[in-house]
């Protein structure tokens, strides 16, 4: 049983039945694989090598056949796509050198020696960047490249302070900014935490880097910084939920996160929730501005979140 | 642009040479076997069959009709570049690491290693027209320098000749009595050894490319330091380019220090500099080994780079290679 890749002409081993006489089928008939010798040249049997010139869009074919190892007959096509280069202007001595004929160990070459390659490639000359730009560029695609890889733990979020991320709920470590919660409610907190701690049981593996208490870089402190940021609102009307929030105090600047906590039995607002700006300032502005605003027929309470002075 | 590749050697370039008109490209490795391409689309022209030993380097006739190379198997072979028939061969102690034509290509300057007992000099051979009376004899024989010469070439008018080497010293000598005429200052000099030399095209300056991941522009007359173009890796391989102000250095990392970098492939770059600001242009990428050698067709208008992975890489500027401007 052999394998024939591109089978064109006959087989080797079926009994001359051809239509047209050939004078080498003759010696097919008597062909027995096992009087096979190593050196057998059999390119007798093969058919012989065409040549499909170029055609309009530089394109050559060459089709030649061949025995492979295993003795089986194979037909290789090589389509080669003839570019004109830049025209060279070459003086009268170059041009006869063109015509000079090969030597040494090119004088077997033929046209599918893979010698001489066009790179598949476009290279180009690459500018160099000012430094600040390239760390910049390279920054970009490795943050988003390093939350994707995180995958699912991004869009966790953890229970008790609503942060997305790196760690799970039962392991909060952000539990001491989420006191406040805590201590305005402690049912709804100790029903979160039951609820999480379930739901991290069953959650996937965690590695170490990315668990609770972790050493994280950049951004877990830019996190805390957020968290620094942290502005309370309270007085909030039951309606209120997060993306009201966020409507409310963006216009101040970049908001990192909304919270607004929910009493799970009526899945109303508790009356209260959290802003996390990106700076501080805009925090200060936040609360100078909205502080004793009126939104929604109650008048709101805006300040820091844990007193913090500057 | 798209760059040819060429993989035709075995084994790592080692130089790189065009000939006068710009159409031929001559390439020595060090697989035994210096072989000749057509420059415009990199085919294959054929091979130089004879050497015993890795081929450092080589030079090719004014006429096109010569070439010479020098090899580890410590002879240096006059060829017929059309041919491929041996024409001569020379006979040193020591493996040749340097060779290059006179302006007439009537002389020749070779440079042999330090070998055993024998100390690294600087021979002239004296080339026949007719290679059935070439001779043996040297015209000029110069010892001196420690370490290696890696590369010596002619000064203008074949007056002088340039050689630098391992000891990072670059140093002129007289070529009709052999002496010393100047040498290149420690401080501002190179501090590793010296891996290439390549001439302008009027011959007035030089460039020279070190270990010490730096490159030297010098007058030729009075060896008097005009430029240095730093990069991040030593260099092995300089050019320059005779249309525009621009110089090419290659190189790569130090052998030890390859496991413990990334590994990217095809992330060996030559890097381009203007010659009179002395900042970095650009890079070509595309070397999977450290580059060897660098040539420059002598229009211009195409370079190409050998490196250690075996391959030649033969690049056709675009059009707005020639519009640069920093």
């Amino acid at each position: 049983m052999y394998g024939v890749v591109h089978f064109t002409t006959g087989s080797l081993n079926m009994p001359i039945d051809k239509s047209d006489p050939n004078p080498n089928q003759s010696k097919a008939s008597k062909f027995r694989w096992g009087e096979l010798e190593e050196d057998d040249n059999l390119d007798f049997l093969l058919p012989p090598k065409e040549v499909i010139g170029t055609d309009e869009n530089g394109i050559k074919k060459v089709i030649e056949y061949k025995f492979n190892d295993e003795g089986n007959k194979v037909k290789i096509t090589t389509t080669t796509r003839v570019r004109k280069l830049a025209k060279a202007r070459l003086n009268r001595r170059a041009v006869e050198r063109r015509n000079w004929e090969k030597f040494g160990d090119a004088v077997h070459e033929d046209v599918g020696s893979r010698l001489t390659m066009v790179s598949t490639e476009e290279i180009i000359l690459e500018r160099p960047r000012a430094p600040g730009m390239k760390a910049e560029e390279i920054k970009v695609p490795g943050d988003s490249l390093a939350q994707l890889s995180k995958g699912g733990a991004v869009l966790m979020v953890c229970r008790t302070c609503g942060k997305k991320g790196d760690h799970w709920t039962s392991k909060c470590p952000y539990k001491d900014l989420a006191a406040p919660v805590e201590t305005f409610v402690d049912k709804p907190v100790a029903s979160e935490a039951s609820v999480a701690a379930s739901g991290s049981g069953k959650g996937a593996y965690v590695p170490p880097s990315m668990r609770a208490g972790a050493e994280r870089t950049a951004g877990s402190d830019m996190r805390r910084r957020n968290d620094e940021n942290s502005v309370r609102v309270t007085n909030l009307s039951e309606d209120t939920r997060e993306p009201d929030l966020l409507e409310l105090f963006r216009p101040f600047g970049a908001v990192t996160r909304v919270y607004v906590a929910m009493d799970q039995k009526t899945g109303t607002s508790r009356g209260f929730g959290f802003v996390n700006f990106v700076n501080r300032e805009d925090a200060q502005r936040a609360i100078n501005k909205l502080n004793g605003y009126g939104y929604d027929n109650l008048i709101l309470r805006v300040e820091w979140a844990t007193p913090r002075a500057n | 642009m798209r760059p040819i590749l060429m993989k035709g050697h075995e084994r790592p370039l080692t130089f790189l040479k065009y000939n006068r008109d710009g159409d031929l490209l001559f390439s020595c490795a060090k697989d035994h076997t210096p072989t000749v391409w057509f420059a415009d689309n990199g085919e294959r022209l054929g091979t130089y069959r004879g050497h015993n030993g890795a081929v450092w380097t080589c030079d090719v006739s004014r006429d096109s009709m010569r070439l010479i190379t020098g090899s580890a198997d410590q002879t240096v072979k006059l060829w017929n570049v059309q041919k491929g028939t041996q024409l001569y061969t020379f006979n040193f102690g020591s493996p040749a690491r340097s060779v290059e034509f006179a302006i007439g290509d009537k002389l020749a300057v070779i440079t042999t290693d330090p070998f055993m007992e024998l100390t690294s000099a600087i021979h002239v051979k004296r080339i026949a027209g007719d290679s059935t009376e070439q001779t043996e004899e040297s015209v000029l024989v110069i010892k001196g320098p420690q370490g290696r010469i890696n590369r010596a070439v002619w000064g203008p008018l074949n007056r002088t000749i340039i050689s630098a080497g391992e000891d990072a010293v670059i140093r002129i000598w007289d070529f009709e009595t052999g002496k010393l005429l100047k040498e290149s200052d420690k401080e501002s000099g190179h501090k590793k050894t010296i891996t290439s030399l390549t001439k302008a095209a009027d011959g007035s300056h030089f460039l020279s490319g070190s270990l010490d991941k730096s490159a030297k522009l010098w007058d030729t007359r009075t060896l008097t330091l005009i430029k240095t173009y730093s990069t991040e890796r030593p260099v092995n391989a300089v050019a320059m380019s005779p249309l525009l102000d621009h110089v090419v250095l290659g190189g790569g990392q130090d052998a030890s220090a390859v496991t413990t970098t990334d590994h990217r492939a095809g992330k060996f770059e030559a890097k381009f500099y203007d010659k009179i600001l002395q900042e970095e242009i650009g890079g070509v990428k595309g070397h999977f080994g450290p580059i060897n050698a660098l040539a420059f067709n002598p229009d211009g208008k195409s370079c190409s780079s050998g490196g250690e992975d075996g391959y030649v890489r033969l690049h056709h500027f675009d059009p707005d290679y020639f519009n640069i401007k920093i």
